[in-house]
């Protein structure tokens, strides 16, 4: 479980999210949905620590993160993995290296039981025959499937997705989305992914968070999501005029 | 600083990343330094004759002159200069494009010290390697200047080896080792400080890349006043 309470956080003056309190549930795939600029990243940045909140606390199961120092922080890092929107691949190593890293920085295991996990978590996301490849040559889906890879190769406990479909076509999108949620599902993680994919919503949301002008606007399920009675929430799920005639017809 | 210098988390990786830094940032800046020292050599001596030509100065300080002049200030300073245009416009562009593009956001989400994993090597590597280069373009200075009497005969080979070896004092020699080991860690540094703390956009990359050459040149030539008036005076 992952769960913040009260936090804020400003840049040079102007408060990007505001007083969020919100709980992720284990073995769920838990979404933050909102418009471009409403504050979805910043936040997403803020629970996993790569921002300070100003106010408020973080709290993944019951340790509360925003207290640790930066040593005992690096401990509860080594549970958490993170898919970035770019997919954030050292450029210089190859699939198989940027899979390895975490593995020849924070385990003891040997050369053959690094080989293993490495093609155990590249075989997991359909990616068995890359291992020799740089970042450069691999398509936008490749990419964060091997992000997917590096992010789960330390078995973490908790995994967050920035935008893991932008730049993506529909149907890679798709196998993204099944992937994570497969993942999530698999090693009961709590997984937390940022999108404004509706697709993503619809099929994997299984908690849905709207975030609109750096608040919490309204949570719920994929299901509630269709049936909720708020205007901004509303324009944001029946943004394209496909929806909104589907919604006025229904 | 602090964070650069803290514990790595294992050393076996740092070794490696030393050895591909050496290999990055010095092994392939011997081409350059190379090219430039045979033919600067090569120039002092052709200058220094021309300025010298009097039957009262004897030829070989000719030989003297290149010899002091590219162990003293050329194969440190100006070898300096050099690579804080070509490895440290390297390192801060590299690491600023890391930065741009969330690459040490994942090093940290993975709980590395990413200052560390990202800037130590390099320092090791260069204030390591580029001794090696001032050495390298010492020797292939004077052999340009012994190739340029030789061949055009301004001068006879002999003077110009017996003006290499008059008064020769192996301090100067270390002097300018001590002088291109301090360079190497304000360009590494200085590089790398304005990469890892780049902002926004490849033009800001850009920008970074370029400040970080200015700053090191500049902060390169008052430490060479500095270390010249702590060593030799």
């Amino acid at each position: 479980m992952i769960k913040c309470e009260h936090i804020s956080k400003s840049f040079e003056g102007r408060r990007v999210i505001e007083d969020i309190s919100i709980e992720f549930e284990t073995g769920k795939t838990n979404l933050i949905i909102g418009r471009s600029g409403s504050g979805k990243t910043v936040l997403l940045k803020t629970l996993v620590g790569l921002h300070t909140p100003d106010e408020g606390d973080i709290f993944f199961d019951d340790v509360c993160y925003t207290s640790l120092s930066f040593n005992d922080r690096k401990r509860v890092r080594k549970d958490i993995g993170m898919i970035f929107q770019g997919g954030a691949l050292i450029d210089s190593s190859t699939v198989y290296e940027n899979v390895r890293l975490p593995l020849d920085l924070f385990t003891d295991d040997s050369e053959a039981q690094k080989r293993e996990r490495v093609d155990y978590c590249l075989s997991r996301v359909n990616l068995s025959d890359a291992h020799h490849l740089y970042p450069s040559e691999l398509s936008g889906g490749m990419i964060k499937r091997v992000a997917i890879a590096r992010a789960i190769v330390m078995n973490p406990r908790y995994l967050f997705c920035d935008e893991p479909n932008s730049g993506l076509d529909p149907q890679t999108s798709i196998v993204i989305d099944n992937l994570i949620h497969g993942i999530t599902k698999e090693y009961g993680i709590t997984t937390i992914i940022n999108t404004h994919d509706m697709n993503s919503v619809m099929e994997i949301g299984e908690k849905v968070v709207y975030i609109y002008q750096g608040k919490k606007w309204w949570e719920g399920t994929n299901e509630e999501i269709l049936h909720a009675d708020n205007p901004e929430l509303n324009d944001f799920v029946f943004a394209s005029a496909m929806a909104k005639r589907a919604r006025r017809g229904k | 600083m602090g964070k650069v210098f803290s514990r790595p988390e294992k050393m076996g990786i740092y070794r490696r990343r030393v050895i591909f830094e050496i290999e990055a940032l010095g092994l392939n800046s011997i081409g350059l330094t190379a090219i430039i020292s045979v033919f600067i050599g090569a120039a002092i001596t052709l200058q220094m004759s021309i300025s010298l030509e009097s039957p009262f100065i004897p030829q070989y300080l000719i030989g003297y002159a290149t010899r002091e002049t590219m162990t003293l200030e050329f194969s440190s300073t100006v070898v300096a200069l050099i690579l804080a245009g070509k490895v440290g416009s390297n390192i801060a562009s590299e690491i600023g494009t890391m930065r741009i593009t969330e690459q040490i956001d994942a090093l940290e989400i993975m709980g590395v010290n990413s200052a560390s994993y990202l800037i130590l090597p390099k320092i090791i590597a260069t204030v390591f390697f580029f001794p090696f280069l001032t050495l390298l373009t010492i020797m292939i200075g004077i052999i340009g200047g012994y190739t340029i009497a030789w061949t055009t005969g301004i001068m006879s080979p002999d003077d110009y080896i017996e003006g290499l070896l008059y008064d020769f004092v192996l301090w100067e020699v270390i002097y300018s080792l001590i002088k291109i080991a301090v360079f190497a860690f304000i360009i590494t540094s200085i590089s790398a400080f304005y990469g890892y703390y780049a902002k926004g956009s490849s033009l800001e990359v850009g920008r970074a890349s370029t400040r970080a050459v200015v700053v090191s040149s500049i902060t390169i030539l008052i430490f060479n006043l500095i270390l010249t008036q702590l060593l030799l005076t």
